[in-house]
Order: C-alpha cells, then sequence, then structure tokens
C-alpha cells in the first residue's frame, strides 16, 4: 500500500503530461460557433448597389442544403476562396448565396466583374450588423445552411480545396441525403 | 512642475488613444458608464486577450456601438451580455462563468492547495508524534544491546 503510494507523483505527471501533450494538437484560434444547429439568424439585406443579382433575407435560405459565404472586396483570403466557391456552386451545384460584409458598393461590383459571380443572392451588410449575428470574427467566413434553414458548419477563414473535399462535399452528400 | 508635465506628455497620448472614440460615447454619462463597465467585461473576439473597451479593432468598434445600442433601447447589463454570448458564447466574456464544464478551472487550484497544505499538516504531525511513538525497550531487548555492546568493546 504504502508502495503504491510513491507511485501517485509518477502517475499524476504522467496525466498531466498527456493533458498537455493533447492540448499541443489543438488549434487555439478554432472557436466553436454557438450558432451550430441553430437556425440562421433573421436578415434581411438589400442587394449590393449597381448589382443586378438580388438581395437576401431569412425567407431565401432553407429549401435544399446551400452555402453562405460572406465575404468582401477588400479582403485578400476571399480572393484566393473565390475560385473555389465557384467551383462547388458551379460543379456540384451548389445554391452560393453572398453577404458583402463593410464594403463599398462600387468595389463590390467592379471585384465581382474581375472574377466572376457564381452568388444566386448577395446581401449587402454594410455596418457588418448581420456579421455579428452570425457570430463572425472576421471575413472570409462560410456557413453549410441544410434544407431546413439551420447552421450545420461554421468555416472561418479561406474554402481551399482540401476543405472541400474533407468537409465541405461529405456534409454537403450527408445533408442531401 | 515640469517633470510632472513631461510625465503627462508622455501618458496622455496613450490615454488619448484607448477606445472608445469619443463620437462613439453616449449622452447620458450614467448610461456610458454602464456600457464601459460592460465593454470591459467583453472579449475583442480578434485581438482575445482585449476587452472591446481597450481594443481598436473594426469589430470592437462594431461590438461597442451594439452594447450602447442595447442600452439605449433599455436592456439591462445582464441582458446586454445575453445579446453578446447568445452571437459569440462564453467566450466573448472576459470572466468565464461558473458551470459544470469550468469547475477545473475555478476551483482546481484551490483544490490543489487544499491537497497539498493537507499533506503538509499530515508529515508535519506525523514528525512531531514520531519521538513520542517510540517505545521503551524490553527486558529482553536491553539485555541483546547491552551483549551487543559488550562484544564491540
Amino acid at each position: 500500500m504504502r508502495r503504491l503510494l510513491f507511485l501517485l507523483p509518477i502517475v499524476a505527471v504522467v496525466a498531466i503530461g498527456a493533458g498537455l501533450w493533447l492540448g499541443l494538437g489543438r488549434d487555439p484560434s478554432a472557436l466553436p460557433s454557438v450558432l451550430i444547429d441553430q437556425p440562421v439568424p433573421a436578415m434581411d439585406l438589400p442587394p449590393v448597389a449597381g448589382l443586378a443579382t438580388p438581395g437576401l433575407a431569412t425567407g431565401d435560405l432553407g429549401g435544399e442544403p446551400m452555402l453562405v459565404n460572406v465575404f468582401a472586396s477588400w479582403c485578400a483570403p476571399c480572393r484566393v476562396e473565390h475560385p473555389v466557391l465557384t467551383r462547388l456552386a458551379e460543379v456540384e451545384g451548389v445554391p452560393l448565396l453572398g453577404i458583402n460584409y463593410k464594403d463599398e458598393p462600387a468595389a463590390a461590383v467592379a471585384w465581382l466583374h474581375e472574377l466572376g459571380n457564381p452568388y444566386e443572392r448577395i446581401g449587402a451588410d454594410p455596418e457588418g450588423r448581420t456579421g455579428i449575428d452570425l457570430g463572425m470574427y472576421g471575413v472570409p467566413e462560410t456557413f453549410v445552411v441544410d434544407a431546413d434553414g439551420r447552421i450545420r458548419y461554421r468555416h472561418a477563414g479561406p474554402v481551399l480545396p482540401a476543405d472541400v473535399e474533407r468537409v465541405f462535399l461529405p456534409l454537403l452528400a450527408e445533408l442531401r441525403g | 512642475m515640469r517633470r510632472w508635465l513631461l510625465v503627462a506628455l508622455v501618458v496622455l497620448p496613450f490615454a488619448a488613444a484607448a477606445a472608445p472614440s469619443p463620437s462613439e460615447m453616449l449622452d447620458d454619462p450614467a448610461l456610458e458608464q454602464r456600457a464601459r463597465a460592460i465593454s470591459a467585461e467583453l472579449r475583442c473576439v480578434v485581438c482575445q486577450n482585449e476587452s472591446i473597451d481597450a481594443s481598436n479593432a473594426p469589430l470592437a468598434a462594431d461590438m461597442r456601438r451594439l452594447v450602447r445600442e442595447r442600452l439605449a433601447a433599455g436592456d439591462d447589463d445582464h441582458a446586454v451580455m445575453a445579446y453578446m454570448t447568445a452571437r459569440y458564447g462564453d467566450f466573448v466574456l472576459l470572466r468565464p462563468p461558473v458551470r459544470s464544464n469550468t469547475w477545473l478551472l475555478w476551483f482546481g487550484p484551490a483544490v490543489v492547495g487544499a491537497l497539498a497544505a493537507s499533506a503538509l499538516v499530515v508529515a508535519l504531525v506525523r514528525r512531531r508524534a514520531a519521538p513520542a511513538a517510540s517505545v521503551p525497550l524490553t527486558a529482553e531487548e536491553q539485555r541483546l544491546v547491552d551483549d551487543l555492546l559488550r562484544e564491540r568493546r
């Protein structure tokens, strides 16, 4: 019994070490969204001035699985993910809805003109209010919304091809049943 | 006097740089004070270890404006906090709430301290008790000891 007591510090050190070691693998900047499995917050965003694409309101969300992407013309990573999102929309046929975050309408129009416009709808959020309702940290962020209009996944940062393969396509396939 | 002026010259620019900017402030001083107090408790989610009251990040400015809007709309402090946690989760609170998943955080150090203190007490008590616990030798034992000592001589 006494001898077992001497093992206690070793057991404690191993346990603490294992805990810390596991903690090393975690990404401290990855923050869980509280909105997972919640309906998309109510929004009623006007279209971007000078753009033929209609605006975005709560009623437009749901019906089938879709992507809601928050972007801005001033955001460099948005440029990186643009072809990836375009591919998802055009090749995979996923409806892509946009929220133009804190942007100049003219700059947004020019940006979409240059890179192409894969969005079915784009709501303008010049004050970033809808961004806060979505619990956003920064652009770009992309939400997977299911047929019931619930947020199923939040992706912070640019959507890269690896994310599409690893997360988006499997999740969309599951949601489409 | 001159020294204090120098100190003021060094310190004041930093004080002025601290958020929020005067244009954000509410006209009602009592309400503004509540807004400052709430802002100091809310994390700037992009700078993470700063409160939105201290941060100059654009998102922090938006959140400060929102806090003031909610207060002006008649929300109490608790409702404003709830509004923010509904969007950003408990992470937005600089002081984590006491909940089953934060018990380790709140009480862990106290538990470790208590364990260490009790171990120390036990060790000290035992050490003090040890001499008193020594039992006098029996006649037989004393004889053996005497024999041994005699042999060595």
